[in-house]
């Protein structure tokens, strides 16, 4: 199963024209800058954009074609808006019936009980949607697209309207979504912390264009693909299963080229987790550095070196089965003569971990 | 029922037409209003121009071209003469419809301003959710937009109760039939009869303004104003 589509869409100042086939399991991003047309597009995968030309079809089925037109409410799909759009008229249990009513009109079978409990709803339910706080507000409409029985859920920018810690709040809840399996997942954002942390593939737009698509291992361990996610922003996520907590509060993971030891991650010992690796938060040595205080050192190979346009260079190092970047110099570049093949060193300087598992090479 | 010297007739008769056209008017400019709100066609502004001349125009013009409109020689009025046997013009009937016409924008301009306060984005997200167009507009945009119905019923009511021109226009003088309360006060002045006269207007002044008290009330509690 699929959801393949090749769409056009025109806007005063901007078109957009996408194709792709993108599996119905997991989460896939749609990353790139505002205005790059990923809302848009998640809107005429929905069927809300009438004006969409081309072609949708979700596994055998079609959604549109020339001729003809799935309306939205046919599509089966969940859409989590950027701005909620939970129905003020309505409490928050009225808002969750809402959805759980007409899924079982269609021979669904909502599980009203579970969903609110996952999503940690109980207190909330005789809420008057604006006693709602914006996370709350978020959580609603997550539960709320769920109760939907749908076949994709689509999350347009679901974080970007809240605050820090809002945000801290829902993403464990995308987080189970993902993992949980059940629907295919299609999100979009343009953070590129929410991509490293969420996505097992990722399509990056551009203009109105995709810039590149694939498993998000290979696409953020690419270094071509360094200029659409920012400079500041790229960086490799790679899969680690923890393997103990040391006495003096720290975390022992391993990942395929060895081990790391981080800050205490709370976890369980043989917890899936997945580590992003900033690429300007690695340095690259030639010989194994003595005496120097950062704790992970790991031996790498050099596979491919890319020269930017400024004085930056962007290096891929394979680390065992995994491949990091590391940014540094052209002038470093030159005087380490790094090129494809050279054995040395990367020093990590800091690694982000977050929950779940990494989206691997060839993607399944 | 204490005798207040005047006969009430007229009063119940302008009930009976104001409630009718109220209810009538409401339910048929629901389309007109959402149409209005939610197209994107260049022609909208011209309907929306015409649904607002009974605002500006002196109602004996409005009811000189209804009684043009009604006459038995006409499609309509003519019409109607076989279907019914009675003409449209000085009927209970024919001031229904001329009511309704003079009524228009009181009831599509703040169902109008409603809907566009309500605005597309809870229908795509009710769409979402597995709701037809009927269905989301039953369970998402009539419910929200609960306060513009209100406002357009007291207001079509309203000024329904008042009107005076196109009444004695197309519906002339007939107790009963078309002698409705602004008409009779009409009839009482010109009889010299200021009592009766003063009775019904000193009533019709203490409801006009329970009707605007209650309108602008709900507006200040709405979200969205509904009159504008």
């Amino acid at each position: 199963m699929s959801l393949s589509f090749d769409i056009a869409l025109s806007f005063p100042e901007f078109a957009l024209k996408v194709a792709a086939e993108l599996p119905t399991r997991g989460l896939t991003v749609l990353f790139g800058p505002s205005g790059s047309g990923k809302s848009s597009l998640l809107r005429v995968l929905a069927g809300l954009e009438r004006g969409a030309t081309g072609r949708v079809a979700f596994g055998a089925e079609t959604w549109q074609d020339g001729r003809r037109f799935l309306p939205p409410h046919r599509r089966g799909v969940g859409y989590v808006f950027q701005d909620a759009r939970l129905f003020p008229h309505l409490d928050v249990a009225g808002n969750l019936d809402y959805a759980a009513r007409r899924a079982r009109r269609r021979g669904a079978q909502p599980d009203l009980a579970g969903v609110s409990a996952a999503l940690g709803l109980g207190p909330l339910m005789a809420r008057a949607v604006p006693q709602l706080s914006g996370g709350q507000r978020q959580r609603v409409a997550i539960a709320r697209a769920l109760l939907s029985c749908p076949r994709v859920l689509l999350m347009d920018e679901p974080l970007s309207s809240l605050d820090a810690p809002a945000r801290a709040e829902i993403l464990p809840h995308i987080e189970a979504l993902r993992d949980a399996a059940g629907v295919p997942i299609l999100y979009v954002t343009h953070s590129a912390a929410e991509l490293a942390r969420l996505a097992d593939r990722v399509m990056i737009l551009q203009g109105g264009r995709v810039r590149r698509e694939g498993p998000v291992a290979e696409v953020l361990s690419d270094p071509d693909a360094i200029p659409a996610l920012g400079v500041r922003e790229a960086g490799a996520v790679l899969p680690a299963t923890l393997s103990s907590h040391t006495d003096d509060g720290l975390s022992v993971l391993s990942i395929s080229g060895g081990e790391l030891v981080l800050p205490r991650v709370d976890a369980r010992p043989g917890a899936r987790l997945r580590v992003r690796i900033h690429a300007h938060e690695v340095i690259v040595a030639r010989t194994r550095p003595e005496a120097l205080s950062a704790l992970n050192i790991l031996p790498v190979t050099v596979t491919q070196l890319r020269l930017g346009e400024g004085p930056g260079a962007a290096v891929q190092l394979r680390l065992g089965e995994d491949l990091i970047l590391a940014r540094i110099t052209r002038r470093s570049a030159q005087a380490l003569d790094l090129a494809p093949g050279v054995e040395c060193y990367a020093i990590l300087k800091s690694v982000a971990v977050a929950q779940g598992d990494v989206g691997g090479f060839g993607g399944e | 029922m204490p005798d207040l010297g005047v006969d009430l007739g007229p009063v119940w008769l302008t009930l009976k037409l104001a409630g009718l056209v109220a209810l009538m008017l409401v339910a048929l400019a629901t389309p007109l209003a959402w149409w209005l709100a939610h197209t994107r066609a260049r022609v909208r502004p011209v309907i929306e121009a015409i649904t607002a001349l009974p605002l500006v125009l002196p109602p004996t013009v409005l009811g000189f071209y209804i009684l043009v409109l009604f006459a038995p020689d006409t499609p309509l009025g003519g019409f109607w003469v076989r279907a019914t046997g009675s003409t449209l013009t000085f009927s209970f009937t024919g001031l229904v419809l001329a009511s309704m016409l003079y009524s228009l924008p009181f009831a599509v301009q703040p169902l109008q301003a409603a809907f566009e306060a309500v605005g597309r984005a809870p229908l795509e997200a009710a769409a979402t959710l597995g709701a037809g167009p009927r269905d989301a507009f039953l369970s998402v945009a009539a419910p929200m937009a609960l306060r513009g119905y209100l406002t357009a019923l007291v207001l079509s009511f309203a000024h329904t109760v008042g009107e005076f021109g196109v009444v004695l226009m197309v519906g002339g003088n007939i107790p009963g039939k078309t002698r409705v309360l602004s008409i009779a006060i009409y009839e009482h002045v010109e009889t010299l009869d200021y009592a009766g006269a003063q009775t019904l207007s000193a009533g019709l002044l203490v409801f006009s303004f329970a009707v605007l008290l209650m309108v602008y009330t709900l507006n200040r509690r709405a979200p969205g104003r509904a009159l504008r």
